[in-house]
């Protein structure tokens, strides 16, 4: 629906109500990232702990919304419990279209259920239902109850937490429609706070549209460049497994908790491999044409005389550097059995992985023993890492629970800061040099996706600090609009802001259009100011020993440059705070 | 005469553009449900998708169960709508073998019109418009089917 304001559903989980209110801002901030921000600065407490259940965990759409293809993200916004700071976490599935269905551009859910239980939404539903019988249950498991218990296959969303977050862990993440996530910084954990085991969101709604031609005329110019041309490609083609061997190459791979950047034998696990030997299908995000969604197979023979089951584990290329170069992994049904099992226990891949990474390096190094890890970890050995995913979402034993609090808290109880692949959260899966280390350290999201930084490092040698801290805010600011409307950022090559003025102008949203630029960096400037309240200093952040202890194909880390870099972005990140 | 089929579901990725493209085009509606065609998951997305959209009855069970006549036969199958004469009782939805009708909130029926302004918005070539030859005792035969 197109309006001048936002429309917020706030539910409270303590009264078993909820109430519609109007908000108004949509000309200041848009929708998605700009509108989360602005909803956590009015219902949540900035500075009580993250599972105080005054806490709110937010989520939003965008005014382009399931107008456009590729609109089709929803932004997840709370107090994290990994750093009990303001955090964002973007996911897709159907989330965002059954938010535009069920009629909401925002969901702020506040309080914490009686006992553990479901919430469900549509445009004339509005249910708390308990659910105390799925506690433990797995996400696959827990989806296909829901999936029973509520109506409106293909046209519902169900997030739903696992045992990671049940426990409170913050590598916990919310799995959306089984293979998309709201991944990194502990949303799970969030919901878990709040005894809040899903959410159901039925988008059983539809609305009139704008009465003229532009807008098909527009819709099918867009669908066109997204299905036709070259530029999306990579996407649905390999899929981002393609960075697998490009990073390979480069020596930008993170091998082996980082010791290593390349592999001579990393065929295994190439984007070229998955599809050849593993790969079933592909699916998509509702909305998007794409099919991004790379499905690979798990088989596993359970009895004798040739009975086998097998499940469908969706792949990337983060999950398959997390859990398989990072621990030495290289073979990918091996890789997919690792995420099956993080996948089942509601664990964030690529937390998890790094975490596992440094235990490993931790166990050989003798600086923890099977005291510690339950069982001997070893870079390779796939079957230890499936059941250490079950020991960290469980929080088995004292090491394994301050593990799932974050790699370095478990790193600086144990001693083994150094070899810690942290960059505000643990790392992503791109060493390819100084810009893109800073980038994650200190970007709001600590994300791969706050900022180009990685490519920057592909494509410049000079050590020009302004010039790369230039490039990140600007890069930064350019997705941040795209992520307030709610774009897929692999789409962020073909909405250009002029496209994006059309596509708001054709909808009515005037305004907006004529003022892309100042909207975008008052976005930008409210997310910092946001996260800054909430604690953070980017001057504290600290990038450990390891990553300065690496070649890429660049040659050595120049510590100098590194160091000048972290030290002007976060004099810049700090201004916007103080503007 | 030409029938909107279905015949490479197995393709399809669940991205809606069909039923996003028949609401937006045949129904100037933003919706996946007010559409001839609409994407269901068959026990959750691991399983795959259907298409629910009309499959051309001739005789259509819809036709026969609207008391008002604003469902009438279409030739080669499936029917035409006035809507001017519809009275919103659903007996065209409750009579469809396949659940091809969608009734919106106000009881409004959408269903297939055949026109196939859906198949070019979907990416993997699951749909397509196929010709009936239609015979003189009234039955439809598909090209394979002569």
């Amino acid at each position: 629906m197109i309006r001048d304001y936002f429309k917020v559903l706030l539910y409270d989980l303590t009264s078993g109500k909820g109430t519609f209110v109007r908000i108004d801002g949509r000309e200041e901030i848009a929708g998605g990232s700009g509108l989360a921000a602005l909803l956590f600065n009015s219902y949540c407490n900035i500075k009580e702990n993250w599972d105080n259940p005054e806490q709110s965990i937010i989520f939003t759409i965008g005014p382009l919304t399931g107008y456009f293809p590729l609109m089709s993200k929803t932004v997840c916004a709370f107090k994290s419990p990994y750093h009990n700071q303001y955090a964002e976490s973007h996911g897709g599935g159907r989330s965002a279209l059954c938010m535009r269905f069920a009629d909401i551009d925002g969901l702020v859910i506040t309080g914490k259920a009686k006992r553990l239980s479901c919430l469900f939404i549509g445009s004339r539903n509005l249910e708390l239902r308990e659910t105390h019988y799925l506690r433990g249950t797995d996400v696959q498991v827990s989806g296909k109850i829901l999936r029973n218990m509520f109506q409106g296959a293909g046209h519902r969303s169900i997030l739903r937490i696992g045992i990671a977050g049940e426990n409170l862990s913050p590598m916990a993440c919310i799995n959306i429609d089984t293979y998309r996530h709201f991944g990194r910084l502990g949303s799970g954990a969030v919901m878990g706070a709040k005894n809040l085991k899903a959410i159901v969101i039925q988008g059983d709604g539809n609305f009139p549209l704008v009465e003229n031609k532009d807008y098909p005329k527009l819709f099918q110019d867009v669908f066109k460049q997204l299905t036709t041309t070259e530029m999306m490609s990579k996407y649905h083609n390999l899929g981002t497994t393609e960075n697998v061997a490009v990073l390979n190459e480069f020596k930008s791979l993170p091998y082996r908790n980082l010791q290593y950047t390349s592999d001579s034998e990393i065929k295994g696990i190439t984007g070229e491999t998955f599809a050849n030997d593993a790969l079933l299908r592909n699916a998509a995000c509702a909305g998007c044409p794409v099919g991004c969604i790379h499905i690979g197979f798990v088989r596993e023979k359970f009895m004798e005389e040739n009975q086998y089951l097998y499940r469908q584990v969706s792949y990337d290329h983060e999950p398959v550097f997390a859990s398989g170069s990072m621990l030495g992994v290289k073979n990918c049904f091996s890789v997919l059995s690792i995420i099956d099992a993080a996948e089942k226990m509601g664990l964030d891949i690529m937390s998890s992985g790094v975490a596992l990474a440094w235990a490993t390096e931790a166990y050989e190094k003798g600086i923890i023993s099977e005291k510690e890890t339950i069982i001997p970890l070893s870079f390779g050995n796939a079957k230890c890492y499936k059941e250490a995913m079950f020991y960290l979402a469980t929080g088995a034993n004292d090491f394994y629970k301050i593990l799932s609090q974050g790699t370095m808290k478990a790193a600086s109880k144990y001693k083994g800061e150094d070899f810690a692949c942290v960059l505000g959260q643990e790392m992503a899966g791109y060493a390819t040099g100084e810009v893109f280390f800073t980038s994650q350290a200190l970007g709001l999201r600590h994300s791969h996706l706050d900022s180009a930084g990685y490519s920057y490092d592909l494509k410049h040698n000079d050590k020009n600090v302004e010039k790369a801290v230039e490039f990140l805010l600007n890069d930064e600011k350019a997705r941040v609009f795209l992520t307030s409307m709610v774009s897929c950022l692999f789409a962020r090559n073909i909405y250009t802001n002029e496209l994006l003025k059309e596509c708001l102008s054709v909808l009515g949203y005037k305004n907006i259009a004529e003022n892309v630029e100042k909207i975008s960096v008052q976005i930008q400037k409210l997310r910092w100011k946001t996260r800054i309240s909430t604690g953070y200093d980017p001057e504290k952040i600290k990038i450990p020993k390891r990553f300065y202890e690496i070649i890429t194909s660049k040659g050595h880390i120049d510590a100098e440059f590194l160091g000048n870099l972290t030290k002007e972005y976060s004099r810049r990140i700090k201004s916007f705070a103080s503007e | 005469m030409k029938i909107l089929i279905a015949p490479r579901m197995e393709r399809c990725i669940g991205c809606h553009s069909c039923s996003l493209a028949c609401a937006r085009l045949v129904h100037k509606k933003l919706s996946w449900n007010t559409a001839g065609i609409r994407i269901a998951s068959s026990g959750g997305l691991s399983t795959g998708f259907e298409a629910k959209s009309c499959l051309a009855c001739d005789p259509a069970p819809c036709v026969l169960a609207c008391p008002t006549g604003a469902y009438s036969q279409r030739k080669g199958g499936g029917v035409i709508v006035r809507k001017s004469l519809c009275i919103l009782c659903g007996e065209c939805a409750k009579a469809c073998p396949v659940n091809a009708i969608y009734l919106d909130p106000s009881g409004e029926p959408f269903v297939c019109i055949h026109c196939g302004r859906c198949v070019n918005f979907c990416p993997h070539n699951c749909l397509e418009m196929k010709e009936i030859i239609v015979s003189g005792n009234n039955e439809t035969l598909t090209e394979s089917q002569k």
